[in-house]
């Protein structure tokens, strides 16, 4: 029987990934990876990571394998790599990428460099992760960020480096994504993703719920999923195994 | 140096223009000069609701492209002497309104007159960004219901951040102006309450206008409805919102209830 075959189609789909520019020489620059990966977990590790390396304007395409391969011996995967000239490509190399757009920095070593992506929302850092980050390099810290001003429809706060507070509502039409928890002091409206960048252990908290999706580590609750006598309540959400659980706080 | 005031809202429909028209004639009367500007380039209405359509010679985009004086372009309300149209183009299209002209033309009004009002087009746009990007204080026209709110909200956020004033790092003084309120459609909890506009806009309130036979009774006459029955109950009103809009400290009353809203949400601190 010949039946037509179905079309191929290509879909386009865009995601996070995180970009590293490695430094000459090159086990100095892992050195400093290495270290800072012990520092903070594993943080980035198993994530997507593009090689920005165009900055390294002599490598020749043996030393770049030979990185890629230090890389993918500590777990990190190397997707592709951004900025590379012709002759440091090949079929036994990360394909090439172009056209990235930068999100946020991600950069767990510097918490007092913070970014808030798109609309520029009027965003303020604790002065407590200052004073704590003041104490000495042993300490850990995720960043965090205070939004002191309503987050309206349209816009998007977006903070992969850890916790974002909202002091004041989320409109419906917004939406805060946060490598770290999510803490509303006010009406959430819009989306929340928490634990954007892996972390399971993130969660949401809101002094009223009225949001139409929520999500941690990807898995989401969308408004119909949400139980109906939680809405107007204030509650938390956190992820148990692969489902969002919610209680209702205080 | 005058005030530049944008009123605003996203949603079209909502009475930009007829509050526009309203709240103009209104700060005039103390002979103060104001001039209101059409920026609805491409479907222009406030000539209309000011009954000068017919004297419509020159126009915005005209004196944006040079080929006209601002003076010649300005038309002087026949009822009110310190009151003043800039008409928007009808035939041109949009694409004409160029970020340094129309700074040009904002600049040449404030020197001449007390109040600048600028009447936005709906749509989040050039034609909605440029009205408000020179604006001192923006009135963010509202109905209470869903779409208008949302709609305003993001307003909001635009005005916070695409204004010459949110990108010098200085604040943007916000008004909400809930506009066409139906007491009776209120009565029957058809329509959003006040307190939970207030609560999700959160700015403060400017004033709560009835939906009201009279609006279209003058906007069909081509009269501001501050000028064309001033004891109605929208234009009382439009006068209300115009005495806080100077800063006096005035209650704001729901219609069709008794309750003052004063202190309670006019009192709110400004977002
Ligand atoms: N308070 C009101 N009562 C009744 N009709 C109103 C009121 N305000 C506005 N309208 C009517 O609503 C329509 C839209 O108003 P308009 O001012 O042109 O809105 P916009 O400029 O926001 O598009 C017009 O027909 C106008 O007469
Ligand atoms: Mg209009």
């Amino acid at each position: 029987m010949l039946t037509k075959p179905r079309p191929i189609r290509l879909k386009g789909r865009s995601f996070l990934a995180l970009s590293l520019a490695p430094e000459l020489p090159f086990e100095d620059w892992l050195a400093g990876l290495d270290d800072l990966a012990a520092r903070s977990a594993g943080f980035f590790l198993r994530r997507p990571v593009v090689l920005d390396v165009s900055s390294l304007v002599e490598i020749k395409k043996a030393d770049l394998r030979e990185l890629v391969n230090e890389l993918s011996q500590r777990n990190v995967r190397v997707m592709g790599l951004e900025g590379a000239r012709h002759s440091l490509l090949g079929p036994d190399m990360p394909p090439a990428m172009n056209d990235g757009r930068p999100a946020s920095d991600f950069d767990p070593a510097a918490e007092d460099e913070i970014a808030v992506a798109k609309e520029s929302v009027e965003a303020q850092e604790a002065p407590a992760v200052e004073t704590i980050a003041a104490a000495g390099p042993s300490i850990q810290v995720t960043g965090s960020l205070v939004v002191t001003e309503p987050v309206r429809s349209g816009q998007s706060v977006f903070f992969p480096e850890g916790d974002v507070t909202i002091v004041g509502s989320v409109a419906s039409g917004a939406e805060i994504v946060a490598g770290g928890s999510i803490h509303v002091y006010g009406t959430l409206r819009g989306r929340a993703l928490a634990g954007t960048t892996g972390n399971g252990t993130a969660r949401i908290f809101c002094r009223k719920l009225e949001a139409e999706m929520m999500a941690i580590d990807g898995f989401y609750l969308t408004a119909e999923d949400m139980e109906p006598d939680l809405r107007g309540r204030a509650v938390q959400v956190w992820l148990e195994g692969h489902a969002l659980k919610t209680g209702i706080l205080g | 140096m005058g005030k530049v005031i944008v009123v605003t809202s996203g949603k079209g429909g909502v009475g930009k223009t007829t509050s526009s028209a309203a709240l103009g004639a209104a700060l005039a009367q103390n002979g103060e000069k104001v001039v209101v500007v059409d920026f609805d380039v491409g479907l222009r209405n406030l000539d209309l609701v000011m009954g000068a359509e017919r004297r419509v010679v020159y126009d915005l985009v005209n004196v944006i492209q040079g080929e006209a004086k601002l003076t010649q372009a300005l038309i002087r309300d026949k009822r009110v002497e310190t009151l003043y149209l800039l008409p928007a183009s009808q035939t041109r299209d949009k694409d004409n309104l160029t970020p340094e002209g129309v700074e040009k033309v904002i600049a040449s009004l404030k020197k001449a007159f007390d109040w600048v009002i600028c009447d936005s087009p709906a749509g989040i746009e050039r034609g909605a960004t440029l009205a408000m990007r020179h604006a001192d204080v923006a009135i963010v026209v509202t109905n209470p219901e869903v779409s208008s709110v949302r709609d305003s909200d993001r307003i909001i956020g635009l005005l916070d951040s695409k204004t010459v004033k949110a990108e010098n790092g200085e604040r943007m003084e916000k008004h909400l102006l809930l506009t066409r309120y139906d007491p009776t459609r209120a009565e029957r909890g058809d329509m959003l309450k006040v307190d939970d506009v207030l609560e999700i806009l959160s700015i403060p309130l400017l004033g709560i206008i009835p939906e009201s036979m009279d609006v279209l009774r003058a906007s069909n006459l081509g009269s501001p409805v501050t000028l064309a029955d001033e004891g109605s109950a929208p234009s009382r009103a439009y006068f209300d919102a115009v005495r806080r809009l100077r800063g006096e400290a005035l209650p704001v009353t729901v219609p069709g209830e008794r309750r003052g809203f004063f202190g309670k949400l006019f009192g709110r601190k400004a977002a």
